[in-house]
């Protein structure tokens, strides 16, 4: 038996004996576990979940031991992911921390910053959200006003964020701020901010989709101590390049389409619900030659992934990964969505109430939500210009 | 399996690139357009072919081959894509090998490999009746008299039917066109009694011809494969085909789009380079996207039919419809991109666009394929 079998073995064990039946079960949306201050479990064994897989690091599988992490090997962490799939476990924690603020921890923080915040993540303690964009500053993101004042001891911050997810319900906010005003890019640093500071105010966005899942915040002489600076001073648009890579990934991921009632195995299904079969054909066609278009793009871009993934696994870059999936995966989305509206017809299109399924009315509010896809993150415009100029060497005008 | 090559893979690829880039460069296929050759391929070029094992790759090693199998070949045809180099490669190594292997009789393969490793034969694939590619339609007949086969009947799209040595035609032994049953190969030897080919002219330069059989007697025994059941075979290697044109596709639309992307850097207008403007960015970071995803799945594509998955028909006509598409795009973008010089015969991008147009063609089209990824997927 090699190590790793061992290892599966093992891990299979712990997980039958400490995996409560109900966290292998679908997770209903509103038992999502965010964790946080504030977090409020209306499971509660979601809550004895998240404390048994944070007490080994589980909730972050590779992060290093001595910050709380599991200090899994990559091999040892696909075997977890495997064994956890195996008994349909739920994902113990969901956290901005551990997918994005983390990562950039890890790689810039000090020894003092990875002791302190990183724990606290990996058990779920604190929930933070992420402060880059400002009214002013969309796509020109180095744009940024917001202003952190050095006052000897302590930053003072002045400023607005928007589209910050969840703000209202967070703890901590990573912030991008103006440090140096004479320069762009190399006058901004990245700084850590409690949320219950003074100063600090968080109001909902309402989206089209009916949704807020992002907040304006206000920062009004927000007095923010020196330590929670994090790398050097001005040089904060290096880290905050490396987090936009790790969100652009986790977006695009979005185009491979969730499960339930939108996914892609119920497209020709509902096609042929709604136009009749012709045969085994779906009886329209120009539907059924939309529907087929669609699946071959999205088989063409699920195997671009695996592709991606398999040449990182042999040590081979695919250059523009990030960028190009971010693109191609969202405005995938986008076409899926509003191809299923005319597959379901009105039936996509109603709001609340009588006359519409639950898998209707939820197909309609993703179809609306699926627009901001392609904007949050850097716009599928950005995401171009960066192909143009990183990967094919384009000059700039 | 792992969607990267392997090592041995990777030198294949090396190997190929250098030898079609130095010894096979677009100027090869204009030379032979511009001369009139009579044989429309490079007679020197295909034995030096012969001689680096390209001819026989999927030929096993004990018949005279390289048994690179299919995602050497598609290696092989997507450098040989990027330079347009005008081959038999198509015709013999892929479709006459491959027939040959998938239903031959020993004697047959034991006669013909070797020859075809060897480069002494060519063979071409006479299939194609109407102006598109649907074996179930063949109508053309195949009489049995006696122990002889009589043939008749008109094939178009014969690639390389001029040249070749030996006709692999697929002809009906009973059924009406329509039916995927009653189909049958024969070998007919080229200069046999009543087989008239006209070599036609195509936009890509490239080898094709009509073949017409006017009561053409041969022996029962050329059959290749058992009477009246070749669809399973044909079908299989069709696909093979289909793989690899979809592969040298590849190669020409990521020469295309190199090429354009150096013009894109190279050309100035209104002072600045072309480069710098927006509308042109975006298109040249769309295309990239394109190719990217072009790659994954032809690299699926011969995959599948390396490890002999039984997705191969779905994971080949995803990769030949999108080649289609892209090559379409890609190809009509580099003329576009090109300006004024883009529309002419002294820059390539119009024999790119040509041969896209060809190889589009070659064993079913976008259409044909998004219909049959959509009848094996049962909608």
């Amino acid at each position: 038996m090699t190590d790793l079998d061992t290892f599966r073995a093992e891990t299979r064990a712990w997980l039958e004996e400490n995996c409560p039946e109900s966290m292998r079960t679908p997770m209903p949306e509103r038992e999502t576990p965010w964790g946080g201050r504030n977090a409020d479990f209306p499971n509660p064994d979601t809550k004895i979940w998240l404390d048994r897989m944070a007490s080994r690091g589980w909730t972050a599988p590779e992060w290093p031991a001595e910050y709380g992490g599991g200090g899994l090997s990559k091999d040892e962490a696909r075997i977890l992911q495997q064994e956890m799939s195996r008994i349909n476990a739920r994902t113990p924690l969901a956290s901005f921390g551990l997918w994005m603020l983390g990562p950039a921890l890890l790689e810039f923080a000090s020894e003092e910053q990875k002791k302190k915040y990183l724990g606290e993540i990996v058990r779920g303690e604190i929930r933070w959200c992420q402060g880059y964009s400002e009214p002013g500053a969309g796509s020109d993101l180095a744009g940024l006003q917001t202003k952190a004042e050095d006052k000897g001891d302590h930053y003072l911050v002045n400023g607005q964020k928007v589209w910050t997810s969840y703000a209202d319900q967070c703890d901590w906010i990573f912030c991008l701020v103006r440090t140096d005003s004479s320069v762009k890019h190399d006058g901004i640093s990245f700084l850590l901010i409690d949320m219950n500071t003074p100063g600090v105010e968080a109001r909902p966005i309402k989206l089209i989709s009916g949704a807020s899942p992002f907040c304006e915040t206000f920062l009004t002489d927000v007095v923010v101590p020196k330590e929670n600076l994090v790398g050097e001073l001005n040089k904060g648009w290096t880290i905050a390049k490396r987090l936009l890579e790790h969100e652009r990934t986790m977006i695009s991921a979005m185009g491979m389409g969730g499960g339930g009632a939108a996914s892609m195995g119920g497209m020709e299904a509902m096609a042929k619900e709604n136009f009749g079969e012709d045969g085994d054909k779906i009886a329209n066609p120009a539907i059924r030659e939309a529907v087929t278009n669609h699946k071959m793009d999205h088989q063409a871009f699920a195997l671009t992934l695996k592709r991606a993934a398999d040449e990182a696994k042999a040590g081979q870059g695919m250059g523009a990964a990030a960028s190009m999936f971010k693109y191609y995966g969202t405005e995938l989305n986008k076409r899926r969505f509003e191809l299923l509206l005319d597959v379901m017809g009105t039936q996509a299109l109603g709001w609340e109430g009588e006359g519409f399924d639950a898998r209707e009315l939820s197909i309609t509010r993703s179809w609306l939500r699926s627009k901001g896809n392609s904007i949050e993150g850097g716009t599928s415009e950005v995401q171009l210009n960066v192909i143009a100029k990183r990967v094919l060497g384009l000059p700039d005008a | 399996m792992a969607l990267v090559l392997t090592e041995e893979q990777t030198m294949l690829r090396d190997m190929a690139k250098q030898f079609f880039t130095e010894q096979v460069p677009v100027t090869n296929l204009r030379k032979l357009r511009d001369e009139e050759s009579a044989d429309g391929y490079d007679k020197a070029v295909w034995q030096q072919i012969v001689e680096l094992g390209f001819a026989g790759i999927l030929i096993p090693e004990e018949q005279g081959g390289t048994g690179f199998g299919p995602i050497g070949l598609g290696i092989v045809m997507q450098e040989a894509g990027r330079t347009l180099a005008a081959t038999p490669l198509y015709s013999t190594a892929i479709l006459g090998a491959g027939l040959i292997l998938a239903a031959g009789s020993d004697g047959q393969k034991a006669e013909l490999l070797p020859q075809i490793a060897g480069g002494e034969l060519l063979t071409a694939l006479a299939l194609e009746e109407t102006a598109h590619h649907n074996p179930k339609q063949v109508a053309m007949t195949a009489a049995q008299d006696g122990d002889q086969i009589i043939l008749s009947g008109q094939k178009n799209f014969v690639i390389d039917g001029h040249i070749a040595d030996k006709l692999i035609v697929v002809a009906r032994t009973s059924g009406a066109a329509g039916d995927a049953n009653g189909l049958s190969m024969f070998l007919v030897d080229a200069k046999a009694k009543g087989v008239t080919v006209t070599r036609t002219h195509m936009v890509d330069s490239r080898n094709a011809a009509m073949v017409s059989f006017d009561k053409v007697s041969i022996p029962a025994h050329d059959a290749l494969g058992p009477l009246g059941a070749a669809m399973a075979e044909l079908e299989s290697v069709l696909d093979l085909g289909r793989a690899c044109i979809a592969a040298e596709m590849l190669g020409g639309i990521e020469a295309v789009f190199d090429t354009t992307l150096a013009y894109l850097k190279e050309r100035k207008q209104f002072g600045v380079i072309i480069g710098t403007f927006q509308a042109l960015k975006h298109r040249a970071a769309e295309m990239f996207c394109e190719v990217e995803l072009c790659q994954s799945v032809v690299l699926d594509a011969l995959s599948a039919l390396d490890e002999r998955r039984n997705d191969v028909p779905r994971a080949v006509s995803l990769a030949k419809a999108r080649l289609g598409d892209a090559a379409r795009l890609i190809s009509n973008e580099g003329v576009q991109m090109h300006g004024g010089i883009g529309m002419t015969d002294a820059v390539d991008m119009g024999l790119y666009l040509k041969r896209a147009r060809v190889q589009s063609q070659l064993l079913g089209d976008t259409n044909f394929h998004r219909s049959r990824y959509a009848e094996l997927g049962g909608y």
